[in-house]
């Protein structure tokens, strides 16, 4: 049977058919669908961890205890998950164990573009590269099976156009795969110096043994065609450079790393001129490079961003992207549409905190999430934004940096999902070394970025389950910090006396500003506001509160009443009382 | 087959994606080879979204490049005029009549272009402009204007109706099956 599925849910299907019993996750665009899908099959046992290091520990564990694992995170999840990789390169595993990693070329949603693809270097871990959904799959099961063969997890590396993208694929049934025993072995799972020397040979052996066998794996491909061009490529950019040269020779490459020394000489051979067409780092090319043999790469492709079949069409051929017959309208003409960036939701509990926040003219470390938008115009309010966990850390290093008056003006924001992932230990860091400063956990209930997950404070798992849920309150007070208020955010009054008076407190502080995110119930009811021309005075104070729902007309404002949720914090602001409720 | 290439595109949050699966899933049942590429993340909060849905014969890339697309499907006016490079001459333009001022025309930055439609006209050729939102109001919710849109196209294309509709109702949630069934019809006539 075929089936047109995304590339991420490929990659739950071929973990769901090679018999994998454990999945694990943090969300994060692109990846975030990979353990959804996974966790609707009842064979397989998928959950969302507080963070990717976590995750990573919980599938190393499955693995060696003898079930196949799989553990999943986006780019950014993989430097948190980092110290894990590096040692269970040397454990290697039980059951096979697969890495999968989302890279986000061009940033559609992510803080950095960094290219994983290094990662499997340093670590020396084998890395697979499909370019669809179909390879997706079959990539997963070719995983497992090299994981078991050289006793190393094997990293699959995804990019955003491969998880987002559809395309068909044939399904099959799941492979039957028993545990493996499991057998107490220190010498190769206790990883002290001794021990840790001794492995570290096997995997050098391994990887030599991978570099050999990679001159004959299937998914290493040589299309020979038309010898004038030769492509050596992998994963999404085989795509885009097939469609605009279908007729040239490609070398595409299914493992990026460990590559394959023979194959890519006696492709050069046969070719007149040799390209590398690949996204981000000159990560191919730079060891074609060390090979001896002469290839065009990053001297002719971006480095930054994603690429495209017109990019590589404008650079290699000239001409501008063009499969039709119409020229692109030069960028000018583009430049007087007015941009639309992403905006915080009507109805949105983080609004109010900015406005506040922007109204008291606070410094305010953030951190990564929906509320990542309250630095945009018109709240324009955060300051920075680094990783996930860092706005607690920062906004200490700001008040040891410029002294304990500055903290009087400073707060941090950082959602629910994110404190749990990482700021917690920042929180620590706080009370212990004795900072005065003050932590607004901005608590929609659910993940919202990146689609709305469950997470140990919202009282159910990935597999719908209900579960204990973890109280901030009391967590937050038991790491010593004495001054804990929860406030709604859509009492702007409270808000900004909270506000006010914790930022005052010669003490650390935290503030959890509670309300559900707006779009976790669909089915609710929404009362609407409207404005009264009569009395609005145009001071356009509502204006402020960068709400979708108000609209900016010639003598005052408008409310869509198909946007409008009802939160009426813009009736809050109003001072003549122009804006109201519907009746 | 001969290849097609359809771009949808719209604001965050107004159900593209639902049009380009039925889209795809249609196109597979009619044995092509299908690429969708669907924005998920950051942009689907209230940013500009696009969608790439191709099929035929083989299919690379799943992107549509610059001048290249048969139909563009827009959700709303200024996001056509965003993208109306990517049509083909001789390609044509489907738009819903709706504007949603973006947050520099919300806070007083940038102007709302009032003559949108002339813009497109400049580049365009084939220009459609409907209502999907009043339909979808009859059928009982504004949410199904996605789905009058998708009954809009349909009427369009050469594909029988029944397919169309089955691959719907396979695609919407079973709960909803009927508004949105009475939403594409509602499209389908419009024409
Ligand atoms: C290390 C890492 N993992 C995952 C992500 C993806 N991501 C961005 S924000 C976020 C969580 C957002 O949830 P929350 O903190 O509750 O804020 P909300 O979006 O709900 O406002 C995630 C998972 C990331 N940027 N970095």
């Amino acid at each position: 049977m075929k089936e047109l599925m995304l590339g991420n849910k490929a990659v739950a299907r071929g973990a769901y058919e090679c018999g994998v019993r454990v999945v694990t996750a943090y969300p994060g665009t692109p990846s975030t669908e990979i353990a959804e899908e996974a966790a609707k099959y009842d064979e397989i046992y998928a959950q969302w961890s507080p963070n990717e290091k976590v995750a990573m520990e919980v599938a190393i564990g499955a693995a060696i205890s003898g079930a196949r694992a799989m553990v999943c995170m986006k780019h950014v999840g993989l430097n948190v998950a980092a110290d894990p990789l590096f040692t269970v390169s040397y454990t290697g595993i039980n059951a096979g164990l697969v890495i999968v990693v989302a890279d986000d070329p061009g940033m559609h949603s992510s803080q950095n573009e960094q290219d994983s693809r290094y990662y499997a270097k340093a670590a020396a871990l084998p890395m697979l590269e499909p370019s669809d959904s179909q390879e997706a799959k079959d990539f997963v099961k070719l995983a497992f099976e090299i994981s078991e063969q050289y006793d190393t997890p094997v990293i699959l590396r995804l990019t955003t156009r491969v998880s987002h993208s559809q395309s068909v694929v044939e399904l099959e049934d799941r492979m039957d795969i028993s545990l493996k025993d499991y057998k107490k072995d220190f010498r190769k799972y206790v990883m002290m110096p001794a021990m840790a020397r001794e492995r570290h040979v096997n995997v050098d052996n391994r990887m030599k043994d991978l570099s050999i066998r990679a001159n004959d794996m299937d998914i290493n491909t040589v299309e020979i065609n038309d010898g004038k061009i030769g492509i050596i490529t992998s994963g999404i950019a085989y795509q885009y450079a097939k469609e605009v040269l279908p007729t040239a020779s490609f070398l595409k490459l299914g493992m990026v790393h460990p590559l394959p020394d023979k194959l890519i000489q006696d492709f050069s051979q046969k070719v007149d001129t040799l390209y590398v067409i690949e996204e981000l780092e000159p990560f191919l090319e730079e060891y074609i490079k060390s090979l001896g043999v002469r290839v065009t790469g990053k001297e002719m492709f971006p480095r930054l961003g994603e690429l495209s079949a017109d990019i590589i069409k404008e650079k290699l051929l000239g001409t501008k992207g063009e499969t039709g017959s119409k020229q692109p309208a030069d960028k000018g003409a583009q430049e007087d549409i007015p941009l639309r960036p992403p905006v915080l939701c009507p109805g949105c509990p983080h609004r109010g905190v900015f406005y506040v926040l922007n109204k008291l003219k606070l410094r305010v470390t953030g951190d990564i999430g929906c509320y990542t938008l309250g630095a945009l115009p018109p709240l324009q309010s955060i300051d920075t934004c680094v990783c996930m966990g860092a706005s607690i850390g920062m906004a200490f290093g700001m008040e040891l940096g410029r002294g304990r008056e500055f903290a009087r003006n400073l707060v941090a924001v950082i959602g629910d999902s994110t404190f749990i992932h990482s700021g917690i230990t920042g929180l620590i860091d706080m009370v212990y070394n004795g900072s005065t400063g003050t932590v607004i956990i901005l608590d929609n209930s659910t993940t919202g970025m990146t689609g709305h997950q469950d997470h140990p404070a919202t009282g159910c798992t990935l597999k719908g389950k209900k579960a204990p849920m973890l109280n901030l309150e009391a967590l937050v007070k038991a790491l010593g910090v004495k001054r804990v208020t929860v406030v709604d955010p859509f009492d702007l009054k409270e808000l900004e006396n909270a506000v006010r008076t914790e930022i005052r407190a010669e003490e650390p502080s935290v503030i959890i500003s509670r309300r559900p995110c707006a779009l976790l119930d669909k089915n609710k009811e929404c009362i609407s506001y409207h404005c009264d021309a009569e009395l609005c005075i145009n001071c356009r104070l509502c204006l402020r509160m960068g709400c979708p729902a108000i609209e900016n007309i010639k003598d005052g404002i408008r409310i869509n009443n198909t946007l409008c949720s009802g939160c009426g914090l813009c009736a809050q602001v109003c001072r003549p009382g122009a804006i109201k409720r519907e009746e | 087959m001969v290849n097609k290439n359809i771009l949808i595109v719209g604001v965050g949050g107004q159900g593209t994606l639902l049009a380009s699966r039925v889209l795809g899933r249609l196109a597979a049942g009619l044995g092509a080879d299908v690429k969708v590429s669907e924005v998920h993340g950051m942009a689907q909060r209230g940013g500009s979204v696009v969608t790439h849905v191709k099929f035929g014969d083989k299919v690379y890339s799943p992107l549509i490049s610059l001048g290249d697309a048969d139909i563009i499907l827009a959700f709303e006016s200024l996001e056509a005029l965003r993208w109306s490079d990517y049509l083909k001459s001789g390609g044509t333009m489907l738009v819903n009549d709706q504007r949603i001022a973006p947050m520099p025309v919300i806070t007083g930055d940038k102007e709302y272009p009032s003559d949108v439609y002339e813009k497109i006209r400049q580049r365009v050729g084939n220009l459609v402009v409907v209502d999907a939102l009043s339909p979808a109001l009859d059928c009982g919710s504004g949410r199904v204007a996605n789905t009058v849109l998708l009954g809009v196209l349909a009427a369009g294309m050469d594909i029988d109706k029944d397919i169309w509709l089955k691959c719907l109702e396979e695609t919407v949630p079973p709960k909803t099956v009927d508004i949105n069934k009475r939403a594409f019809n509602a499209g389908y006539k419009m024409l």
